[in-house]
This record gives structure tokens, C-alpha cells and sequence, in this order.
């Protein structure tokens, strides 16, 4: 039987009726038609499908929409400005070609914003463990990971410009 | 999927009692095994207990010489939460080295034990720490609750409430895991506990198993050394596209011999 849900997206409030065996991620992409999370294996493994659940990364496809009811999502659509200015990880990802096919990058840029609330300094090291359930099948994991470095300071540079103003 | 019916319980009787009431019924916790069992159709509940917004299930509080934690509590939490880490860090260094970050931050401690995966890593915690699983009914020895492949001595509609952990003298934990999955290929707890030394082995066997030899050893002397020369029989253990029975047995004594170098 249908269940009727209600999900904040990207900061909008949004009524949803679902059934119950309905994903996350299919709530997203096909309810709300926000395509930019992505369906990579479908088995929990590759982290393409990342959103921020009440602000901590995880993985849609293994999440029922029914289990967000009530619970804050922001998918990659909702990371930049709305003037279009990029989210500063993203603009790290685009300035340090950390990607090649794109396919997994929305799901690598939600996992490495997560990162900044854990560990604003991570190391390389640290970075490429936070992204253990991140897979790139362009294996451009090099470029992914000087982006997140770069993103996390930019991150922390953006934190403190806004405390100062 | 096959389709179910969807019930969000506002208490732990509440949940009981829908579980009791439907033998098809199933909890769901963090849903990180219960979800893709799902999807890949190897399970057909009739209805699934969200236990999401049930009060009372999260949380970790200090209680004398134990931890006890909520069982809905995630590994992230527990991975990341000062009191564990300083009082038993090596239960935060199971928790944390569990699948990956985004499931970590669903994953439930309860909803692992409750699941009994042969592979997990909490059940080398439960029986490895001499925990007590806490129901809405009773209490249940770490060492009586495992009692096969994804069996455990819950009843049916039991509900898994918490986890009480005393704190051992010192603890560590090993496990070289598989690298696609981050299960335990062979996993393994040592401690030593006011009431002597105690060594679980998860990922090897079809449940949790402990290994009297070496904890005579160790009791002996706690040092890896101690356990040269060791080993368990392959006869018993696991064979998969993974590891062979033999392989694990191996890796039974270098875990072993490793959470003892880690334990602290």
C-alpha cells in the first residue's frame, strides 16, 4: 500500500506518495527528477548513488525512501549557488580534472563534502579511506583525491570568510 | 523487490507486538543487509518494523565497568565517540573499520549482531569482550547468543534493545578483510578480561567461534609469541571464492597474533 512521505530536498519541502519498496534514490530521480545522483551498481558497493541524509553521506540505493520521511536530503543539485556559482568542491573537482567519464562524481563530491564535517585536514591517505566506498571505473582516483584536498581547504577558507564578514 | 507493507512503531512494545503478531514480519534497523537482500529477492517479509523512530534504541553511556550501547546506535558513532574510543578503543576500531563510511553511518550494532553474518565483525566483538546482548525480555550471554550461520538464540518478534560491553584490562581487534566487500575474511578479538584472557574468531567459521588453546596461552604469557605454533583446524572452517578453509586457518593465527600487538 502506497505511504505518503514527506522529504526536505535541497531545502525544499516536498509531499510524496511511494510504495513502500521504493529507494531513496528512486524517490530522487524519478519522483523529484533529480537526475544528478546516479544508479552505478546498485549494490551498495560503488557510492555513485551518495546523498547527505540529515547531513551525513549515504548510499540511496540501500536507504528506502520511506526511511527519509520526515529527514532532510541534499543531492549534488543541491550543493551550488542558485546564482550557479559552484560549491567550492566542485569547483576543486572541475580546477583539478578530478574526473574523466563524470559517472561517479556526483556520489565523490557528496562523500567529500561529508568529509570536511569529519576531518577538514585530512591527509591523502585519509582521503583515499574516506573514499573506500567511492569507485571510479576511469580508476582517476589520483585527480579525484588532489581535488578533495584542495576542496576541503577551500571549504574551510569559505567557513572562515563567512565568520569574518 | 517484492513488495511488503511498511510499520513505524513508536516503542520497543509496539514493534514487539507487530512482530509477534505476523511470523512474516521483519525489523529493520540500518537496513545495510536487509535492503540488499531485498533487492536481489532472497527475502519476502510480509511487512517491515522501522525501527528508525522508535525512542530509546540509540546512545552509548558509561554504566560502571561496562559500555552499553543502544542497539540502534550506528558504527559511525560508535567509531567516533570519545568514551569509546578512550575506554575501549578497540571496539571504535571495529566499528570503524566496517564497510565504508556511508554505511557506517546506517549500519547499526544491533541490527549486526541481530543478523549474525558469518563474516560480520561484531559478533568477534560480542563473544570476544564477553558482552551481553540486551532484549526487550531478557539478557543473553555474548557466548550463548550466536548459535550457527545467521542463527541466533533470539526468539521470534525478540527485539534486540542494547549492548553491554564490559571493559577489559585491554583489547584489540584484527581482521584482514576483503577489499571489495571490507568483510572480515578472518577477523579477530582478543581480551583480556578480569575473568582471564578471551580469543573470538569471526569470518573463519560458519558463527563466532573462541579458541581455548590460545587463550591458555595468552593467559601464559600475552605476547604473540605466545601463540607460535598454534593454529586452529581447517577441518571446521569456511571455503569460498575468497580464501580456502586452509588459507583461513592461517589466518586465524596471524589475526590472532596481531590484535594481541594492537590491544591496549
Amino acid at each position: 500500500m502506497p505511504v505518503s512521505i514527506t522529504l526536505t530536498v535541497n531545502g525544499k519541502t516536498t509531499a510524496l506518495t511511494v510504495e513502500p519498496n521504493t529507494l531513496l534514490v528512486d524517490a530522487i530521480r524519478q519522483h523529484l527528477s533529480l537526475t544528478g545522483t546516479h544508479v552505478g551498481c546498485d549494490t551498495s558497493q560503488c557510492g555513485a548513488c551518495v546523498v547527505h541524509l540529515d547531513g551525513v553521506s549515504v548510499k540511496s540505493c540501500t536507504t528506502l525512501a520511506v526511511q527519509a520521511d520526515g529527514r532532510s536530503v541534499v543531492t549534488i543539485e543541491g550543493l551550488a549557488a542558485p546564482d550557479g556559482t559552484l560549491h567550492p568542491m566542485q569547483a576543486a573537482f572541475k580546477e583539478h580534472h578530478g574526473l574523466q567519464c563524470g559517472f561517479c562524481t556526483p556520489g565523490m563530491v557528496m562523500s567529500a563534502v561529508d568529509l570536511a564535517r569529519v576531518n577538514p585536514d585530512a591527509t591523502p591517505d585519509e582521503i583515499r579511506h574516506w573514499l573506500e566506498g567511492n569507485i571510479c571505473r576511469c580508476t582517476g582516483y589520483h585527480n579525484i583525491v588532489k581535488a578533495v584536498e584542495s576542496g576541503l581547504q577551500a571549504m574551510k577558507t569559505g567557513a572562515s570568510a563567512q565568520a569574518a564578514e | 523487490m517484492y513488495t511488503f507493507s511498511y510499520q513505524k512503531p513508536s516503542s520497543v512494545a509496539d514493534a514487539v507486538a507487530v512482530l509477534t503478531g505476523d511470523d512474516d514480519a521483519k525489523a529493520v534497523a540500518g537496513g545495510m543487509t536487509l535492503i540488499p537482500t531485498l533487492k536481489q529477492r532472497l527475502a519476502q517479509p510480509s511487512a517491515l518494523v522501522d525501527l528508525g523512530s522508535v525512542p530509546g534504541l540509540t546512545g552509548i553511556r558509561r554504566d560502571g565497568d561496562a559500555l552499553v550501547i543502544g542497539a540502534m546506535t550506528t558504527h559511525a558513532t560508535v567509531a567516533a565517540d570519545a568514551t569509546v574510543r578512550s575506554a575501549l578503543p578497540a571496539l571504535a576500531a571495529l566499528a570503524g573499520g566496517i564497510g565504508d563510511p556511508a554505511v557506517r553511518h546506517r549500519g547499526t550494532c544491533g541490527g549486526s549482531v541481530a543478523n549474525a553474518d558469518p563474516a560480520a565483525d561484531y559478533p568477534a566483538a560480542v563473544v570476544g569482550l564477553g558482552a551481553t546482548v540486551i532484549t526487550d525480555r531478557r539478557e543473553i550471554a555474548g557466548d550463548d547468543f550466536f548459535t550457527g550461520l545467521f542463527e541466533t538464540a533470539l526468539e521470534p518478534g525478540e527485539l534486540i534493545t542494547a549492548l553491554r560491553f564490559p571493559l577489559p584490562k585491554r583489547a584489540g581487534y584484527a581482521k584482514f578483510r576483503n577489499p571489495a566487500s571490507r568483510y572480515a575474511v578472518v577477523g579477530v578479538m582478543v581480551a583480556e578480561t578480569a575473568a582471564g584472557i578471551r580469543v573470538a574468531v569471526t569470518g573463519a567459521g560458519p558463527s563466532v567461534f573462541r579458541v581455548a588453546a590460545m587463550e591458555q596461552a595468552l593467559n601464559a604469557s600475552f605476547t604473540a609469541a605466545a601463540l607460535e605454533g598454534i593454529s586452529v583446524d581447517a577441518g571446521d572452517l569456511n571455503t569460498d571464492l575468497h580464501a580456502s578453509a586452509e588459507y583461513r586457518a592461517h589466518l586465524v593465527t596471524v589475526m590472532a597474533r596481531r590484535a594481541v600487538e594492537a590491544a591496549r
